[in-house]
């Protein structure tokens, strides 16, 4: 299976991302920004970091680079594309998904571990998954997630929040909602379930070591959904 | 010729810098203040002499670019 990893000026997950996709059997390759077009991709990560050093607002300079009207057009065809931290900032910037990620309630910057619980599971990235709390790793500082109340009511017909943030046991509340965002939304789905958006960072939970498995067993798990 | 965009955030929508700007302000002893929204301000010279034209093309720059219209709402003002 192939993949492509965009890195933007500022991106600083895109080779956690090369690292995670190759450990669990992608064939991955690392498209600049400036690119025209896009390899034969399976799946398309917008990784993390600071895109142009979020000016403006994050993901906005990004979200109209070169590469992202390739991106775009994949995926209206149906292609997987998947957006972490500021490439779910840069996913929402460009329409593919409802709503916008705000400056955290608290107006700091979080990292740390959170739980977060899957809700749908009728989609590439969390079909057959075992597990339906995990446990992934955040660091922003915008990810309060932010949509109009019409938005919100199409987002829940179509079953398109994709996350919660929760506790350990799945406990959906707001102490366990660690930036304001509406709903207590870690992630968020297009309309056909291809296109997926999310704060949390899978990709550094790969190790038992450095940090925990949960993010293994997304990968594994995505990695058979596609082949 | 210049024009400007003023845009700020939708009145429904959580200003937490401008709620600690408020605070600050207070705390200073401005206390006449009910409320502080913090928004952003651009200053765009259009190479357009017919006012209504370049107004129209800052318009669209709002609207596809300077602009996220969940949030925000723009306004454009007319400054030479």
């Amino acid at each position: 299976m192939k993949s492509s990893v965009i890195t933007f000026p500022g991106s600083n997950c895109d080779r956690d991302m090369d690292v995670a996709l190759k450990k669990f059997g992608f064939h991955n390759k690392m498209v600049w920004h400036d690119e025209n077009e896009l390899p034969k991709s399976d799946l398309v990560v917008l990784p993390g970091g600071f895109s142009y050093g979020d000016y403006l607002r994050c993901g906005s300079m990004a979200s109209k680079s070169r590469i992202m009207q390739s991106v775009i057009n994949f995926a209206k065809s149906g292609g997987l594309v998947m957006g972490i931290c500021n490439g779910f900032q840069i996913l929402v910037e460009t329409g593919l998904v409802p709503g916008v990620l705000l400056r955290n309630k608290y107006l700091e910057f979080i990292c740390k571990n959170v739980f977060v619980k899957l809700d749908n599971k009728e989609n590439a990235y969390f079909k057959n998954l075992n597990k339906d709390i995990l446990e992934f790793h955040i660091a922003h500082n915008e990810g309060n997630y932010f949509c109009t109340k019409d938005q919100l009511k199409e987002i829940e017909d179509n079953n398109q929040i994709a996350i919660y943030y929760c506790n350990k046991e799945g406990k959906i509340e707001d102490q366990y909602n660690p930036n304001g965002s509406i709903k207590n939304i870690a992630g968020i789905f297009n309309k056909e379930k291809n296109v997926l958006g999310m704060m949390p960072h899978p990709e550094r939970m790969i190790d038992q070591s450095l940090s925990g498995e949960d993010g293994s067993i997304f990968f594994k798990n995505l990695m058979n959904n596609i082949k | 010729m210049k024009i400007s965009a003023i845009i700020t955030l939708k009145k429904d929508v959580l200003d937490p810098q401008g709620k600690v700007i408020h605070q600050a302000l207070d705390g200073m002893g401005f206390e006449n203040i009910s409320e502080v929204r913090q928004g952003k301000y651009f200053e765009i010279d259009v190479k357009e002499n017919d006012p209504n034209k370049a107004k129209a093309v800052v318009e669209d720059m709002c609207k596809k670019l300077l602009a996220n219209l969940v949030i925000e709402n723009f306004k454009i003002i007319e400054t030479q």
